[in-house]
């Protein structure tokens, strides 16, 4: 049986089981709709929090990113990982106390301001579309990649999977779901990661295969950076001075990002009590670590092994995945001197071989000749990446709408059922808008995703946070706070990013940052003007005082 | 009364927050270089903490305070 056909079963399979976790779990009020009721279990809240997290980023092009940067690639594992620990001790366990349904409620009423509130919905819903989008696309690619279905019939079939289930059930049917598909994701991963550590070194746990020796008595890094070296790039565990002070800014930008998306904090309003909130943070990055760890072993396998198989092999001798994936451009032989063999090296003027990062995963299987069925796991597992993000954005999207908009600005005095109706319409509308948004994507759509942790940062970290440990901060401070960090990371962003039409380059950079990483620094202006404005305009209201203190306590 | 718990919970980050810097930007950038002139086994040390040892601790990290958090709860009878 070819992997075509392993394909179409795992993906039905794993597609019939979300459908069925949706009807069972349909929500029947708004606190159902909003935050599954308040009644997860923190250990399931984990496992859907890292499904949430894991996006077809980290689970398709991460490890392909890594093996390109080699030690550069560090910075998305720790930023995509360190922001946790903040979230856990800085955030869920008071935002949890404080017992609402959405980040703006937090923000509009902790600043007692309507105008906080909607500038915080404006920003949750910026930031979460633009993020969907993505995930979106990545449907799309999955499909037309390995059903050799059209990517706009992909795109489609994503839509009627999450509307199904999002419109129906809420927050309750997506945590359910995610739980599911966190378990694809992770055993679609791990699967062939143990296969080829198991292969090149003999040791099943990739983490450990990793920092082993190979068959040949090498150890499996020192092979790398020697291969590196021989083909004119740098030793693979290298540290580049000269990027250093972007890897350190990057790095923070993803994990203050981390700690204000709306998307992930709303997770932790879900389960019964502040202890709870505390412990699900914890579960939530165990789960997440075990993709986050076995990724850079990955990475490093499937870069030993694609340099073994291509470099200076004849064309005509190469293994039928390169002609395959040849034909997708995602590998691109370019025979410069005619000599029909592979010249795979730094040197571009020599160079004759363009691999796209994504290969690493999607290939790895046929590259390390694993057997057909972990083929179509890849697709069932990045499909399940991919589809529970965006269920988790588009929730967040549709509160805003419903709860945020509607019911606390617009129409105070909307009914129970009118309210959870306009959320299912919201949710609706949001899903097929951003379906058409990702069969038509900007070019940019890409770009803009990993730049949404930047303007997270910039804009709700150190609202929250000041909120909570900062009992003079008031809504002159936090506003403006707000609208300064993410104007200065949206223009510096749109400014240097070719992609976005903007005319700066990278020689003007302020301290040599890249636009990646400026969230770091939009953070601190933030963080800077709402303490100075705090302390010269009106203090905190007493009742503010009181609210604070009570979420500071648990009970 | 109440205070001292509240006192207490921002020693605890205090001291968690450092370690989860040291071990992250620390050792896996700002000291990386240095460090990878050790090994752990095949792996150069700075690499390692930057790809794998900072993820370890961050996990150890939460549970940790969860512990103590817990029994910080419990102390002074806020245990929900």
């Amino acid at each position: 049986m070819d992997s075509q056909f392993w394909t179409y079963l795992l993906v039905g399979i794993t597609f019939t089981i979300y459908i069925g976790i949706a009807i069972w779990s349909r929500a029947q009020s708004t606190k159902e709709f909003y935050i599954a009721g308040a009644g997860i279990n923190p250990v399931i809240n984990g496992m859907a929090t890292a499904a949430d997290w894991m996006s077809a980023a980290s689970f398709l092009s991460m490890a392909g990113l890594i093996s390109v940067l080699g030690y550069g690639g560090s910075q998305y594992l720790m930023g995509w990982t360190g922001g946790y620990v903040l979230l856990a001790l800085c955030l869920a366990p008071y935002l949890r106390k404080f017992g609402k349904f959405t980040v703006p409620d937090f923000i509009g009423e902790r600043y007692y301001s309507s105008n906080a509130r909607f500038i915080a919905l404006i920003c949750a819903i910026f930031i979460s579309f633009t993020y969907v989008v993505g995930q979106m696309k990545g449907v799309g690619v999955a499909f037309s990649r390995f059903l050799e279905i059209p990517f706009e019939n992909g795109v489609i079939i994503g839509i009627g999977i999450v509307f199904f289930y999002a419109v129906l059930g809420g927050m309750k049917g997506i945590t359910y779901t995610q739980v599911a598909q966190y378990c694809v994701l992770i055993f679609a991963f791990t699967v062939p990661a143990i296969y080829i550590s198991l292969q090149a070194t003999g040791n099943p746990i990739p983490q450990v295969g990793f920092g082993s020796k190979t068959m040949d008595g090498v150890y499996l890094l020192e092979k790398l950076n020697q291969l590196s070296v021989d083909l004119g790039f740098e030793k693979y565990t290298d540290i580049n001075r000269t990027t250093l002070i972007n890897v350190f800014f990057i790095t923070s930008a993803l994990m203050f990002g981390t700690a204000g998306l709306p998307h992930v904090i709303v997770r932790f309003f879900t389960v019964p009590k502040v202890r709870d909130a505390r412990i699900s943070a914890g579960w939530a990055l165990l789960f997440i670590s075990i993709l986050y760890t076995t990724a850079p072993a990955v990475a490093a396998f499937a870069k030993v092994n694609l340099i073994n198989t291509v470099s200076n092999a004849r064309y005509a001798d190469v293994p039928d995945w390169f002609k395959n994936w040849e034909n997708t451009g995602l590998l691109q032989f370019d025979d410069k001197n005619q000599d029909g063999v592979i010249q795979y090296v730094a040197d571009s003027q020599i160079n004759e071989l363009t691999v796209d990062p994504d290969i690493m995963v999607l290939a790895n299987p046929e590259i390390a000749n694993l057997p057909a069925w972990v083929v179509g796991l890849i697709v069932a597992g990045g499909l399940a990446a991919a589809l529970s993000t965006a269920a988790g954005l588009l929730l967040v999207i549709s509160t805003s709408i419903s709860h945020d908009l509607l019911k606390k600005n617009l129409n105070p005095k909307i009914s129970e059922k009118g309210e959870l109706w306009a959320a299912r319409i919201a949710i609706a509308v949001a899903v097929v808008a951003a379906g058409l948004a990702g069969l038509n994507p900007p070019g940019f759509v890409a770009e803009v995703v990993a730049l949404a942790f930047g303007l997270a940062a910039s804009s709700f970290f150190p609202a929250i946070i000041l909120g909570i440990f900062d009992k003079r901060m008031n809504k002159e401070g936090a506003i403006s706070g707000m609208i300064v960090g993410i104007l200065f990371t949206a223009i510096y962003i749109f400014y240097f990013k070719p992609q976005l039409g903007g005319p700066g380059t990278p020689d003007n950079y302020l301290f040599g940052i890249s636009p990646e990483g400026i969230g770091t620094i939009g953070m601190f202006i933030n963080f800077i003007i709402a303490i100075i404005v705090s302390r010269f305009t009106k203090p905190t209201p007493e009742r503010i005082k009181q609210l604070v203190e009570n979420i500071r306590y648990p009970k | 009364m109440k205070k001292k718990y509240w006192k207490q919970n921002l020693i605890y980050l205090r001291i968690l927050l450092t370690v989860w810097f040291i071990c992250s930007f620390g050792f896996g950038i700002l000291m990386a270089e240095y460090l990878n002139n050790f090994y752990l086994g095949g792996f150069p040390l700075g690499f390692w903490f930057a790809q794998q040892g900072s993820i370890y601790i961050f996990v150890i990290l939460i549970f940790i305070y969860v512990y103590l958090m817990n029994k910080l709860d419990e102390k002074y009878n806020l245990k929900e």
